[in-house]
């Protein structure tokens, strides 16, 4: 149990660090490392509270696709960062002030917070026991079944996004050479091609 | 040393206010205000997850996939713009964004 308890505010402690982190830092390369970093903890989290398959998907989709998109555009985006920069004092004040009565309001909530005795009779899919069921399983033969649009629902998002994403960077540059095969395949012998009677002994 | 579901609510809570802090902090950095956003979809999701696993109920987690999801195609579209508009004006300014006045 004590091991848990260090392993929590380990996590916890890096995790809020690096959130910091990501906000302030001054270079938006070091934000992404430190996303990915709060990524990692917030999966060290997962973990510690038994949620197994969802921190691995938190690591995948999170590390592996969204850091490395927000990377990517980081590096490739020509942008004079520190002229970005300008102004970060200046909203302070005010972003701290917001950030403050939001905190103090989830403090409010949680501290007067009390779970109702029937919210245990409620559940909308009971957890199985660990030792006969882990939480890959379960997690599958939960949104296969009763979750199985959701899951489809979820899966049309994805599609529609990633369509979304290529059609708006798709671009035809004129200018510039290539083949056109639909254009070679469609050419007709009558439409290139053309017969000259060529009278002797004066050439074309 | 019991850790219970307070104190990752309280994580979350830390976050999920860093998240729009961030916001605040960096009004010119569209990059960052998307970070940012990251941070709060991931505070969320810790809520959620911590919730399903106090009260034994899975569907919590599902929520929690499908807020991954949302959250990966979010930051896809979100980039795309990005570029395009990198590519479009050169600059990716909050101030400049106002082809649309509004």
């Amino acid at each position: 149990m004590i091991v848990q308890g260090l392993a929590f505010y380990l996590f916890s402690a890096i995790l809020v660090a690096s959130g910091v982190m990501v906000i302030s830092a001054r270079n938006p390369v070091h934000s992404v490392l430190y996303l990915i970093l709060a990524f990692f903890q917030a999966a060290g989290l997962c973990v510690l509270l038994g949620a197994e398959f969802l921190a691995m998907i938190l690591v995948i989709v999170y590390v592996g696709a969204v850091a490395v998109l927000f990377l990517f555009v980081v590096m490739m985006l020509d942008i004079n960062f520190r002229e970005l920069r300008q102004g970060f004092l200046q909203y302070m004040p005010f972003g701290a002030m917001v950030g403050l009565i939001l905190l103090a309001e989830l403090a409010i909530v949680l501290g007067a917070w009390a779970a109702a005795p029937a919210a245990t009779q409620v559940l909308g899919a009971p957890t199985p026991a660990f030792d006969q069921v882990n939480n890959t399983r379960a997690l599958g033969q939960l949104i296969y079944t009763h979750y199985a649009y959701l899951f489809q629902a979820s899966g049309i998002v994805l599609l529609i996004a990633m369509m979304g994403a290529i059609v708006l960077t798709l671009r035809s540059r004129q200018g510039v050479r290539k083949q056109n095969i639909p254009a070679q395949l469609a050419r007709r012998r009558e439409e290139v091609m053309v017969i000259r009677k060529v009278p002797t002994g004066e050439g074309v | 040393m019991e850790i219970g579901l307070g104190h990752y609510l309280t994580v979350a809570a830390i976050l999920f206010t860093l998240g729009i802090f961030g916001i605040f902090l960096n009004r010119k950095n569209v990059i960052i205000i998307l970070m940012s956003l990251e941070l709060m979809l991931l505070a969320v999701n810790l809520n959620l997850v911590a919730f399903s696993v106090y009260l034994h109920d899975l569907v919590g987690q599902v929520f929690s996939m499908i807020i991954l999801t949302v959250a990966a195609a979010e930051a896809a579209i979100g980039l795309a713009i990005l570029v395009v508009y990198f590519r479009n004006r050169g600059s990716i300014r909050v101030e400049d964004i106002n082809m649309m006045r509004g």
